[in-house]
Order: C-alpha cells, then sequence, then structure tokens
C-alpha cells in the first residue's frame, strides 16, 4: 500500500445543499499533502468526513488499507481551524483528559507530555488555566495535544495561525520531525507560500469538486506557463523591444540588475524552445539574465479557480 | 473504545471543583437557614409583644368572655360614651376597641359590632373575638329556651366514615393528606431537578461549543457518548450537591436551634395556633396517630422503586431535551425560544398534579397525563401514593423509557449538527432539517 489515505467518490449533502460532490483523494504514505481552496469550497467537510465526524452520503474512506472505523480514531491526529480548549480547566489535566479519549492510559500521557513540555520549554504552564494563558500559549498546548498520541495521519487546518513568526517556525520544523519519523501529514491552509515550503502533494477544491490535485512539481509543470525571464543589453534597446514583441508574445519583466538593460517575459509558442529563444537573443545582444518562470501554487490557484 | 466513564468523570469533577458550585453548595443552605432563624425570630418578637383590647359593652350580654391569653389581654370599659373610648385607645396606643351597642330588643346581631383601630386588625383577632361572642351567645340562647345543655352535649354525634378499598385495603382522609404530601414532595423534587440540573447541563454544552473544543472532542468521541457523560456527569454533581444541603441543612438546623435557643419545630406560625387549639380535641389526637399509622399503610416500597424509575427517567428525558437545545444556540439568551416549549408541560405536569390528582387520583385527567411521557413523571409520582394498578405503572414507565430513548436519539442528531454550527440563530424548521443531515 502506498497511500496512507484514499478517500473514493465521497458525496455529502446538507439538506439541499451539496458540500462534496464526488470527491477522491490519495495521499501517499509518509508525504506532507497539501489541501486547498478558498473559503466554503468544503475542506472543513472533507477534512470532518476523514475525522468521522460527518458521515458521507455515498462514497469510501480507506485508512491504511481498512475502511476508516471507530479503531481508527487514535490513528488521527485533528487540529481544527476552530480551536479551542477547556477555559478553566488545568493544563496539564486537560492534556491528559484529551490524550485518555484517543487511548492513551493516564501514564503514558503523563509522561509522554513531560517530554513535549520540556522540549517546548512550556513545562512551568502544567499547573496553569487555559484562561491565564494568552492564544498562542493555547495554541502550543493544542498542537502538543493533537500529536502526542503519535498518529499515523496528522490533520492540521490553518496551523500557523495566532502563532508569532519564531513559533510558527518552531512548529513547522516540528512537523517536519514528525514527518521524518513516519507520520503522514495534511496541511489545509490558505498561505500558499507554506504550501510551496512543506507540501509534496496538493488537492484543489472548489465549489465542492476536487478540481486539481497531484505532486506539486507534475501540478507545477502542468501549469507550465513556458515563459523566460531575460535581461538583455543592446544598443538600441527601443528598437530591440519592438523587435522581439513582434516576434514573440513579450511583456515587461522587474527584477533586480546591476546596469541599464532590456528586461523582458518571453512566452515561447506551444513547442518553442528555450535554446532557440537564447541563441536567437544572443545575436541581438548581451543576454545578462535567463530564467524560466515557474507558476508559483498562488498562481495555479487563481488559475484553476477561475477556469472553473 | 468506550470513552463514557472518562467523560463522566470529567464533567462530574470540573462540576464538583468549579468555584461557584462549591460556594453554591455551601452557602445556599446557610442562607436559607439564617432566613428561618430571621422569620423564627421575628415570629417570637411578635408573639412576646401583647395586644390591649379595649371592649366597652353597652348590651352588657358579652363582656365576661374576654379572659386575657398569653398575647392579647383584654381592657374592659364601663361608663363612658363611644367618643371617649375611641379617644383612650388611641391616647393609650391600644391595639383596637370592639364596641357593642345597647340593644332593644334583647336581641344582639352583628350590627350591633363594631372593630375600631388604628389599622386594619389581624384575622385571627378579629375571628377569635367572632368565635367567643357566638358561642357565649348561643349558649344564652339556649338557656333562654330551657335547653338542657348538658344533655345538648350529651346527644352530640361524631362520625367518620370508614374508608376500604375492594381489595381490604383500609384508607382514611388522613391517608389522603400524607399520600398527598408525599406524592407532591416528590413531584415538586423532580421538578426542581430538572430545572436546576437541566439548566447547567445546557450551559455546559454551550460552554463546549462558545471555547470551541468541541470539534476536538469529537473527533475522538460520539456525540452521543459525549451528550450522555454530559448528562451522567452533571446529574452526579446534582446529586452530590443536593446530598450535601440536606446534611447540611440538617446540622446547621440543629446548630442554630441550640445557639439562638429559637426551637424551630415549635415555631408558631397563626395555623399552628389553630391547629394547636384544636390538638386539645380528643378526636383530633386520634387523627394524628391515624396519620402515624397512615405513613406505615403508603404502599412504601412501590413508592421508592417507582420514585426512583420515574424520577430517573423524567429527568433523562428531559436533561436531553436541555442538551440539545445547548447544541443548538450559541449563548444563553438565545435559549429562551427553546425554553417554552420544556417548561411548559413540566408546569402543566406540577399544576395537574396539585388540582386534579388531588381531587381525584385515578380520573380521566390524571390517568391520560400519567401516561404522556412529558408529563408522566411528576402526574405519576403524586398518583402512586394513592395506589396505581402496577400495570399503569408499569405501562407508563416503557412509554417513559421509549420517549426518552427518542429524546436522546432526536437530541443527538441536533446536538451533532449544532455543536458544529456557529453563529446562526436556528428556527424550528432548521432543526427539523438538521435531523434529516
Amino acid at each position: 500500500m502506498n497511500n496512507l489515505l484514499e478517500v473514493n467518490n465521497v458525496s455529502k449533502y446538507f439538506g439541499d445543499f451539496k458540500a462534496l460532490n464526488d470527491v477522491s483523494i490519495s495521499i501517499p504514505r509518509g508525504s506532507i499533502f497539501g489541501l486547498l481552496g478558498p473559503n466554503g469550497a468544503g475542506k472543513t467537510t472533507l477534512i470532518r468526513v476523514i475525522n468521522q465526524i460527518t458521515m458521507p452520503d455515498s462514497g469510501s474512506v480507506i485508512l491504511d488499507g481498512e475502511p476508516l472505523s471507530q479503531k481508527h480514531i487514535m490513528d488521527i491526529g485533528y487540529l481544527p481551524e476552530e480551536r479551542g480548549l477547556y477555559k478553566s480547566m488545568k493544563v496539564g489535566e486537560q492534556a491528559i483528559y484529551l490524550a485518555q479519549l484517543k487511548g492513551l492510559s493516564k501514564a503514558e500521557a503523563k509522561k509522554r507530555l513531560k517530554y513535549w513540555f520540556e522540549r517546548l520549554e512550556i513545562g512551568d504552564w502544567w499547573d496553569k488555566k487555559i484562561q491565564e494563558l494568552s492564544k498562542g500559549m493555547a495554541q502550543k498546548i493544542q498542537f502538543v495535544v493533537t500529536v502526542l498520541h503519535e498518529p499515523k495521519l496528522l490533520i492540521f487546518d490553518e496551523p500557523f495561525s495566532g502563532f508569532d513568526p519564531i513559533n510558527a517556525n518552531l512548529i513547522k520544523d516540528e512537523i517536519l520531525r514528525l514527518r521524518e519519523n513516519g507520520a503522514t501529514v495534511i496541511f489545509s491552509t490558505h498561505r500558499m507560500e507554506s504550501v510551496e515550503e512543506l507540501c509534496d502533494d496538493i488537492a484543489l477544491i472548489h465549489k465542492s469538486n476536487k478540481i486539481l490535485d497531484g505532486n506539486l512539481v507534475d501540478v507545477k509543470r502542468q501549469y507550465k506557463i513556458n515563459t523566460y525571464e531575460v535581461g538583455i543589453r543592446a544598443k538600441n534597446q527601443m528598437l530591440l523591444e519592438q523587435e522581439l514583441s513582434e516576434k514573440f508574445n513579450v511583456s515587461k519583466a522587474n527584477f533586480k540588475t546591476l546596469e541599464d538593460e532590456l528586461k523582458l517575459n518571453i512566452k515561447l509558442q506551444q513547442n518553442g524552445k528555450p535554446n532557440d529563444l537564447l541563441s536567437y537573443l544572443t545575436q541581438k545582444g548581451e543576454v545578462s539574465h535567463f530564467v524560466e518562470l515557474i507558476p508559483s501554487v498562488n498562481d495555479i490557484f487563481i488559475q484553476a479557480v477561475n477556469n472553473n | 473504545m468506550n470513552h463514557l466513564p472518562l467523560i463522566i468523570k470529567r464533567e462530574y469533577l470540573t462540576k464538583v471543583k468549579n468555584k461557584s458550585f462549591i460556594i453554591m453548595t455551601f452557602l445556599s443552605p446557610l442562607i436559607f437557614m439564617s432566613l428561618i432563624a430571621v422569620v423564627a425570630y421575628l415570629t417570637q418578637l411578635n408573639k412576646n409583644k401583647i395586644r390591649v383590647v379595649s371592649i366597652l359593652d353597652e348590651s352588657g350580654l358579652v363582656s365576661n368572655v374576654f379572659k386575657n391569653s398569653e398575647n392579647t389581654s383584654y381592657n374592659i370599659l364601663e361608663g363612658m360614651s363611644l367618643d371617649d373610648a375611641k379617644a383612650l385607645v388611641q391616647e393609650s396606643e391600644g391595639y383596637g376597641l370592639l364596641y357593642v351597642n345597647a340593644i332593644s330588643e334583647e336581641k344582639l346581631t352583628s350590627e350591633n359590632l363594631t372593630f375600631y383601630s388604628e389599622e386594619s386588625p389581624s384575622l385571627t383577632l378579629i375571628s377569635n373575638l367572632e368565635g367567643k361572642i357566638q358561642s357565649e351567645l348561643t349558649l344564652q340562647n339556649r338557656i333562654k329556651e330551657g335547653i338542657d345543655i348538658d344533655k345538648l352535649k350529651a346527644t352530640k354525634v361524631n362520625i367518620e366514615i370508614n374508608q376500604e378499598s375492594f381489595e381490604g385495603e383500609k384508607t382514611s382522609k388522613v391517608d389522603s393528606v400524607v399520600k398527598l404530601i408525599f406524592g407532591g414532595a416528590a413531584g415538586y423534587l423532580l421538578f426542581m431537578f430538572i430545572i436546576i440540573y437541566g439548566n447547567m447541563i445546557m450551559r455546559s454544552v454551550i460552554e463546549e461549543k462558545t471555547s470551541r473544543i468541541i470539534e476536538v472532542i469529537i473527533s475522538s468521541v460520539k456525540p452521543v457518548q459525549l451528550m450522555l457523560g454530559k448528562i451522567i456527569g452533571t446529574s452526579l454533581a446534582g446529586i452530590t450537591q443536593f446530598v450535601i444541603w440536606v446534611i447540611l441543612g440538617g446540622v446547621l438546623m440543629t446548630v442554630a436551634s441550640l445557639i439562638l435557643g429559637i426551637d424551630m419545630s415549635e415555631m408558631q406560625t397563626p395555623q399552628q395556633q389553630i391547629m394547636e387549639q384544636a390538638m386539645e380535641n380528643p378526636e383530633v389526637n386520634v387523627q394524628l396517630q391515624n396519620s402515624i399509622t397512615a405513613f406505615y399503610n403508603l404502599p412504601l416500597a412501590n413508592l421508592v422503586v417507582a420514585f426512583l424509575l420515574f424520577f430517573i427517567g423524567g429527568y433523562l428525558l428531559y436533561s436531553s431535551l436541555y442538551a440539545a437545545i445547548g447544541a443548538a444556540v450559541d449563548n444563553e439568551t438565545d435559549t429562551q425560544q427553546f425554553m417554552l416549549p420544556i417548561i411548559m408541560p413540566l408546569v402543566l405536569a406540577v399544576y395537574i398534579g396539585i388540582f386534579t390528582v388531588i381531587e381525584d387520583p385515578h380520573g380521566t385527567v390524571s390517568t391520560v397525563f400519567s401516561f404522556i411521557p412529558l408529563t408522566s413523571p411528576v402526574v405519576m409520582l403524586m398518583r402512586i401514593p394513592f395506589g396505581v394498578p402496577i400495570w399503569q405503572q408499569v405501562l407508563s414507565l416503557l412509554i417513559l423509557v421509549g420517549s426518552f430513548m427518542f429524546t436522546v436519539w432526536f437530541a443527538a442528531k441536533i446536538y451533532r449538527v449544532g455543536i458544529l454550527m456557529y453563529g446562526k440563530k436556528p428556527s424550528y424548521k432548521e432543526l427539523i432539517k438538521w435531523i434529516k443531515y
């Protein structure tokens, strides 16, 4: 089994409203999987289906080769977007309770919590009540609670919201470390830069449908725009620009250079070769800059959503 | 995995460790007892004050029937005009003046009697005066008509009809009163318990919603389990509180009466005074003994078992509805529109219990409402002391259990959807829709 989780043709209706329409995704074992989509697309519903909070109307979910059932609850760790802990309960007590709900024994929970609290340097919070902590502090506790039972599958919904940059980085490193230790991570977010940075695979959900999924590099290749960013020095830049715009699809580019030079984005024809472009350009002037433009996840996101 | 015990434990401990819960638990009996102590103290003050009632009897027929008592002393005025007498009483700050007109035809009627006072006089005092004058005048009339008083007394007959059911069970009027007190107490206790702890369950569901922990919890636990855990945990906390109240109340009662020297049991209200007067009557004394036997005549085993079953069933039925309401709304102020349908049958049940069951414990209204699940716990508990056939009790209980399972299912549906809904104030129509989700 190469995939830890397979969602097959899942649909979910709320009354007349279709929240998920025949959605299928596969999440490779040990990967970080980005679940993307605009607000209200159905991401949270899908996550809730995986968590068995919501039952799908049709379709199935296979975790680790078995249809999802009650016993898989301890295989999943879920950090929901709407976070919260019991306000008037002490940190330690609460963490132990939540860990017990995930099937850990009290002693084991205590042992692991000690380890995590030391690791994140929050040991002296043990006897504090949640209402005495700041929002960021409470988030840290919640993160620990989510990963404490060492689940196979971790689901993070906007994990970095509410963290300052230092703590966000700390959490990011912890997520990467968990993956190294064998966990598979589903990562739902609007922050595209963290998707670029962390995700191996993505799926894009829009208006209850999955409109795109796959390995991030493959997706990018699929959305390749065949455009090159070019910097070139010539005697008469105006004339060169005119000449190029007659021959290619050209737009102004913007990047930093040492000299004053012509900066353009040049889009090739469907079967145009970059080498041909380069050799053409070298005849016209001195090429100082030649880079293929790779679409960002952000661009892909916007383009895919608009195309639908 | 069964997390129910874990959830119950948490719910119980958080409730019991909650500061306001602890304060309420220990303060309530204190406040209650001090209120009683204050009332007792004031009553005693009142008792020690002697009322001076002046009598101006121009007819000369009744002036000798007024004997000073513990808290009333009579001042017989003679040979002065009504105006003088009024002025005198007002000046001496007496309680009031009873004026008896001079009579022409030797017949004293109500028209001849007037009580003058600063404020409106106490009802017991007036009826006391009336009683004294009435019996004196009756006696005088009888003597005048030549009736032998002793013979008259001797001919008086007292009758009390014995009541017996066809099965041979003996009952009496006193029995009925004892039964009523028992049923009433049981029904009222259930009513109070539902309102206090049902609300507590509702608040605790709302709290979980507002603190947004709910999604984390139900990714590990089934909503039904969470709901049942909450209901049972809160109920156990409620029972704990109740037991502490009873124990503490008892201790405080003893301490208070020792320290303040107030004998609570002798606290006298006007009703008790009348009762005490009646006690001197040997017939009533027999009745008191009757009431003790009446207590032993109650179907005690049946009562205790039925009380436990109907109490638990009724309480669980209502508390699952409370939990569903808590799940449907975001904050307590939104609960109002859903509270009415819960409170209504509850109040109805208590009224039926008080007005109908007393009058006719086995009549159509009482019987029907002791089967309808939302009213049956209260009404049936009030009916049982009067002897309800076992098959009726069992049937009613079965209906109750059946509807309890239905409400738990129904509440769990609303609960499951509701706890994840934020920001919208749901209508009834929407709640119905949720069930289909």
